[in-house]
Formats: structure tokens, sequence, C-alpha cells
């Protein structure tokens, strides 16, 4: 059934698949994340409560669910790596946690700034708001760990753990606002089905989603690229590459021949 | 269009530090992630490379020694170049 994944076990195979992909998801992204900001910026109509504040929603809803994407991505990658030993998987996890924690900070600062006008405060110890900061520290702390060993197994398993553990964030995220008091509104898009919200808001905001995706899927593919390269750093194809890369740039500044003789 | 002058866009209907702040601070996140994901894979590709070419440097410095020392077939082997290279790395830190 697995049969067509196999070959994407090869370090040098999914590097190649990336490169191709990365161009184009940049692209999308582009794409999309044009259409959709330019709508909701100048197309969308203000909210008849909120008026033109509401248009930070555009940024801050895509951004908080897709930094909760990202977690869940990362803690699958990182059960893989674990039970199964893949180590393609681990490079994968330490790919999207600096994404993930970007796009949480983001969700943070853009729902500070919402915040400030509507409620009155910037922050506020609520369940949504704190279990989001939570969510900040677990990828701060899954970067960390990332970091903190010399050995990349080593560090892989450590940091996989935590992410695992971190996974019981993610339900208490979605649900704070129905379990506890809270000044955070309900959900208003991820209610399957029907979205409780105008057609002329929904548009911008799938736009900017999608776009947002995107994005995010063709950063993971740079950085995992480069997190193979360093973890294959001793492997012909790999030395081969670095070769190339660095030859190459040494001849955009002009003196190529003398210093590919060196 | 919502908007019927570039000041009243830029206005946001009073909100425009709110929203401007939350578009800024979210486009130079992204575009500092962008930027700091090309450097890192810029500087693996290039530690890579310098670390073969301070082998090849190795190499050819301890070939020339053997010879002057007489030895007319250089033996080295990659565990030696290894190690050299784990000395030279510790040693530059």
């Amino acid at each position: 059934m697995f049969k067509w994944l196999h070959p994407y076990a090869n370090p040098e195979v999914s590097y190649n698949f990336c490169g191709k992909l990365q161009p184009w998801l940049f692209r999308l992204s582009a794409l999309f994340l044009t259409i959709g900001l330019v709508w909701a910026l100048l197309y969308a109509p203000a909210d008849y409560q909120q008026g033109d504040s509401f248009r930070i929603f555009y940024i801050h809803v895509p951004a908080a669910i897709l930094a909760m994407g990202i977690y869940f991505a990362m803690a699958i990658a990182a059960l893989s790596s674990l039970v199964w030993q893949l180590k393609l998987a681990d490079a994968s996890a330490a790919a999207m946690a600096p994404i993930g924690a970007v796009f949480t900070a983001i969700a943070l600062i853009t729902g500070a700034a919402w915040g400030k006008p509507m409620w009155g405060t910037w922050w506020i110890w609520d369940a949504r708001l704190t279990s989001e900061l939570i969510l900040l520290f677990l990828y701060l702390g899954v970067i960390a760990l990332h970091n903190a060993f010399e050995d990349k197994n080593l560090a892989g398993k450590a940091a996989g753990i935590l992410s695992l553990v971190g996974v019981i964030n993610l339900p208490i995220i979605h649900y704070s606002v129905e379990w506890w008091n809270t000044l955070h509104q309900g959900a208003t898009v991820s209610k399957l089905g029907a979205p409780s919200m105008s057609a002329s808001m929904y548009w911008p905001f799938l736009m900017c989603l999608l776009g947002f995706s995107f994005l995010i899927a063709a950063l993971i593919c740079l950085r995992f690229r480069t997190e193979v390269l360093a973890r294959n750093s001793m492997r012909p194809w790999v030395r081969e590459l670095a070769m190339n890369s660095t030859e190459q740039k040494v001849c955009h500044s002009s003196s190529c021949h003398t210093h590919s003789q060196n | 269009m919502q908007f019927n002058s570039f000041a009243e866009f830029i206005n946001m209907g009073g909100y425009a530090f709110y929203v401007w702040l939350s578009y800024g601070v979210s486009a130079a996140l992204i575009i500092y992630l962008l930027f700091a994901s090309i450097r890192r894979n810029k500087t693996v590709l290039e530690q890579i490379a310098m670390r073969q070419k301070r082998e090849q440097r190795l190499r050819q410095a301890a070939e020339k020694n053997m010879k002057k020392q007489g030895l007319s077939e250089p033996q080295i082997n990659d565990e030696m170049i290894e190690a050299a290279v784990q000395h030279s790395t510790q040693a530059s830190k």
C-alpha cells in the first residue's frame, strides 16, 4: 500500500522532490496572498460593529489556524521519527518548528493589536490567549532542544518527546473558548459546513488561508532541504552539491578560472 | 472598493495604527523567516564545501610529508584525514 512512498525514504530523492516543489509553492503563495490581501484590505466590507479593525482578522485567523496545523504536522513527524526511526521525519520536524513559532507569534501579536481597540486591552490572561502563548513556548522549547545536542538523533528524540507531550495543548486551544468564560469570541470559520460569516468576508479569508498555507509549505521545503543537507553532510551527493554550489558563486564574481584551479 | 481616497485607506476608519501594526509586524516576521532560512541553507552548503577543501589540503600536505620522509608510496587512509579534520576544526574553534 505504501510502496509508492518508499523511494522518498532516500534523502536524495526527497531533497530533489522538495527542490522541484519549492518554486511552485512560492509562486502559488505569492499569487493567493496578493489576491487575498488586496481583497481583504480594499474590497472586503468593514464589519458592522468592529469597522475596519476587522481587517486584522484576515491575518490573525489564518496564522492561528496554521500555527496549530504546523504543530500537529510536527507532532506526527516526531511520532514517526520516534516509532519508526525515520531520519527524514526528524529532519522535517526540525524544519517545521521555527515556521510554527513565527506564525504563533504573528497570531499573538495581531491578536493583541486587535484586542486593544476592541476589548480595551493588549493582553489578558484568559484561556485562549494563555494556551496560545503556551503553544509559542512549546515551539521555542522544541527549537531549543533541536539545537541543544551536537548529535542530531539524540536532539530529535528529546524534541520529539516534547512535541508529543505538547499535543495536549491543541484541543485546549481549540475548546478554550467553549470550556471557559473568555473575552475571545467563539469559532466563526472552523465550524464545519456552515461558517457564520458572510461570503464577502469568507472568500478573501479563504484566499489568505490558502496563500499562507502555500507559503508555509514552501518554507518547509526550503528548511527541510537544509536539514537534509546538514544531516547527510558526509554523503557523496551532498559533498558534490556543496562543491558545485560554492564554485558557482565564485564564478559569479568574475575570477572563475583562478579559483576553480586552487 | 471600500475606500474613496488613499488617505481614507491609510486611515482605516480610525484603526490605522492597529491594522498597519498587524500587517507590518506580520510582513516583517515572515520576511525575516524567509531570509533566515535562505541564509541558513547557504551557510550549511558553505560549511560542507569548506570542510571538503580542508580535507583536500590536509591530504596534499600529508602526501608531501610522506614523500619527504622517503616513503615512496604514501599510505593515507580516510580515518587519518578524518582525525586531522577533527583536530583542525577544534583548533579553529
